[in-house]
């Protein structure tokens, strides 16, 4: 495959589009973590005393662990000292009270990211709650959520104005001391999203964040938290770009998410952070823990990510099969390209009798990229009748990327079905050929296999995420016609 | 239309065009015969611009414009089209959206404007009639699962919808039983017609009475070594390919 590998090389490698570093005045903490800092955070944000105290225990915590080992990655140490744990755009300090008040400049960010907020309140039906480093600038179409009393806000907001709710379920999902970058994040947590839908409620819109990371050297660690109570229904969007710079950036979010019985939550991510350039320097460290429990019988949690940036990724949207016949669905395409990594997947735990979990994971290879799928499924003992379906895919262009896959399996009842398929397929020269007789180019060619390939979890994807991963990767989307 | 003058072409260094000549003129069909290994695929794969096949000598021109220099889309765009012998399966693409793709690629070229889905559908839905295939064979992966035969077909449905001016037919008979055969010759033959001319690359004579040639040639040794009508191809029938291999030097052209 030498002459194809360097084409496609070269149309993978295009430019970084979203690379730019808006101009605003940002109030940065000088780098640097200890119990002053937190007590600083948690003072900005007028927090309750019950959440500084669960920081300061999250953080000792932190302090005794050691970052994970295990995922293929390969990267420098992280000085965590080095990093500053607070930036917010200083324009903002008293909170917008609508649109009108929002910084121009931050509204023109967005604009230039093909995502303004005039336009997402007049289309789709999408409520935005826009993290900007650290602080929300402007949430949207509260009111039309109240009336069905969904509650869909900055996390800060929630502790001040539901701090029962949240510490009800803060940490229940992904506990304080869970690992390494959850812990770190538990301690210095700054922004995030709470959404709660009461009993018996259909959420009316599809509920939307974008985030971006832009203040220099800042980490960002959004802590996101969902709570879809019996019988109800969610779909919540992730989106995220970052602009261009040299400096190694840290992201160590954490996604928990709840749902009661018979509730149902989708959470579908398009993360399409700075990856670094062709010689991988610069890129986000993105070090995420999300995982989800189906507290009750049918309960259903559905992750679907399309992961192309980030020089690193480490991230396992996982699902706790608690209750009975309870449903865990995880749909993903990563892709890595020149010098990116990735480690990603999930885990499936079925504790209820009569779960079921789905796992269909497309991993894309180009340049230098290394690919790692890692899965878990584990049975419990008393979940009777389990099943689980696994299918991992890996897709290599060239010759100098790799995909590795790493299936674990715990069963520890006899009445499980597992089923797992695999496969490694290479985009190859006489597809290549087939298409351009056609009268396709290369570069159209090289993104119609690769669209085909990812199809079944593009089809997962909500209409308007489905339009975003179809850019990411360069894709026109099939089925336009009939 | 297409003209080949003295063409010489290698594969992994070995030579395996020496020499050949071949014109073809507008709305002719000509069928390239001879025993496996004379080069006949070479061929068909030298004139779409496959990678790999290295033309060392001589000219392809196609109405007066050289292929050689072109890439196998801009080939493609010109109106080349190549039936393949094993046809690419593409999974999870299917094959309205490959051909939806593939024909405003071609119109655009032409400075037409590309069809939109419902145009696109109407003209889809009158070709497959050709090859006698169902609808949903359009919502189908690109030759995913397909048998044999329906790939063959899927080949000729996308010849017609692509209407190209020359369209190279590479083993197109191979595999297929008689039913399948008289399908696909039909679909050939009702592309047939003043603006395109079709070269059969085949081994046996039967897919010549079903998609009867102006012209039949003998290539054996990388050359062209005997031309007729028809009536070359039963001979070639009757006697097999041995008097070519062993009569390649004193061989008489005669087309």
């Amino acid at each position: 495959m030498g002459p194809v590998a360097t084409d496609i090389g070269e149309l993978v490698g295009r430019d970084y589009r979203e690379g730019f570093v808006t101009d605003i005045e940002s109030e940065t903490l000088p780098p640097g973590l200890d119990e002053e800092v937190i007590r600083f955070l948690s003072a900005k944000k007028h927090e309750p005393k019950f959440i500084l105290e669960w920081r300061f225990e999250a953080y000792r915590r932190w302090c005794e662990m050691k970052p994970p080992q295990w995922a293929h990655l390969h990267h420098l140490p992280i000085d965590f000292q080095a990093i500053s744990y607070y930036s917010a755009p200083r324009s903002n300090k008293d909170g917008p009270k609508s649109l009108d008040e929002v910084d121009p400049k931050l509204l023109e960010t967005y604009d230039k990211l093909g995502i303004p907020l005039e336009e997402q309140k007049a289309l789709a039906g999408v409520a935005v709650d826009a993290v900007f480093d650290s602080v929300s600038v402007a949430t949207t179409f509260k009111d039309k959520l109240a009336e069905v009393g969904v509650i869909f806000c900055p996390l800060s907001e929630a502790l001040a104005n539901h701090p029962d709710l949240v510490r009800q379920y803060l940490g229940s999902v992904v506990p304080a001391a869970d690992n390494f970058y959850a812990a770190l994040n538990s301690a210095v947590f700054t922004e995030g999203s709470f959404v709660y839908v009461p009993k018996g409620v259909r959420c009316p819109m599809e509920l939307s964040t974008y985030f971006r990371i832009n203040a220099l050297n800042t980490g960002q660690f959004e802590r996101t938290l969902i709570i879809a109570d019996e019988g109800s229904y969610v779909s919540y969007l992730e989106g995220c770009t970052a602009p261009m710079r040299d400096e190694n950036q840290l992201h160590a979010a954490v996604v928990e998410l709840v749902a009661m019985k018979d509730a149902q939550i989708k959470y579908s991510t398009v993360q399409n952070w700075y990856p670094g350039d062709e010689q991988g320097r610069g890129g986000i460290y993105n070090f995420v823990t999300k995982r989800g429990a189906c507290r009750g019988a049918n309960a259903k949690i559905s992750w679907t990510q399309v992961e192309t940036g980030s020089a690193i990724t480490w991230k396992y949207p996982s699902v706790l099969l608690e209750g009975d016949a309870s449903v865990g669905e995880f749909y993903s395409v990563a892709l890595t390209n020149n010098c990116q990594q990735a480690d990603t997947g999930t885990k499936m735990v079925h504790i209820g009798r009569d779960t079921s979990s789905t796992i269909i994971s497309k991993g894309i290879s180009a340049g230098r990229g290394q690919n790692t799928y890692r899965g878990l499924v584990k049975v419990l003992q008393g979940a009777d009748n389990a099943r689980n379906y696994s299918q991992c895919d890996s897709l290599l262009m060239g010759d100098r990327c790799g995909a590795h896959t790493f299936p674990y399996l715990e069963v520890k009842n006899p009445t499980a079905t597992i089923e797992h398929e695999a496969a490694t397929s290479k985009i190859g020269e006489d597809q290549l050929f087939y298409c351009r007789q056609r009268g396709l180019s290369e570069e159209d060619a090289v993104t119609m296999i690769v669209n085909g390939f990812c199809k079944e979890v593009f089809r997962e994807l909500p209409m308007e995420f489905a339009v975003e991963a179809q850019k990411l990767l360069g894709i026109s989307l099939e089925g336009a016609v009939g | 239309m297409l003209s080949i003058k003295g063409l010489h072409a290698k594969v992994d260094d070995r030579p395996i065009l020496r020499g050949l000549d071949l014109e073809v003129g507008p709305g002719e069909v000509h069928a390239i015969m001879g025993p496996n290994g004379s080069g006949k695929s070479t061929l068909a794969n030298v004139i779409a611009g496959r990678d790999g096949y290295e033309v060392t000598g001589g000219s392809v021109r196609f109405f007066g414009r050289s292929l050689l220099s072109l890439t196998p889309e801009e080939r493609a765009r010109e109106g080349v089209f190549l039936a393949f012998q094993y046809p690419v399966e593409i999974p999870g693409v299917s094959n309205v959206a490959m051909l939806k793709e593939a024909v405003n690629a071609l119109r655009k070229h032409r400075g037409e404007p590309g069809l939109d889905a419902m145009d696109f559908l109407k003209l889809a839905r009158e070709r497959l009639k050709l090859v006698e295939m169902k609808e949903e064979f359009l919502y189908r992966s690109v030759n995913e699962g397909f048998s044999g035969g329906e790939k063959k077909r899927n080949e000729i449905f996308q010849l017609a919808m692509l209407e190209p001016r020359l369209a190279i037919l590479d083993e197109t008979d191979s595999g297929l039983d008689i039913d399948a055969l008289k399908v696909v010759a039909g679909g050939v033959n009702a592309m047939r017609g003043s603006a395109r001319s079709i070269v059969l690359v085949t081994h046996y004579q039967r897919l010549l009475e079903h998609i009867v040639p102006d012209w039949v040639h003998v290539l054996a040794d990388g050359r062209i070594v005997r031309s007729g009508d028809k009536e070359l191809a039963v001979e070639l029938e009757q006697q097999g390919y041995g008097w070519v291999n062993s009569g390649a030097d004193q061989a008489v052209e005669v087309g």
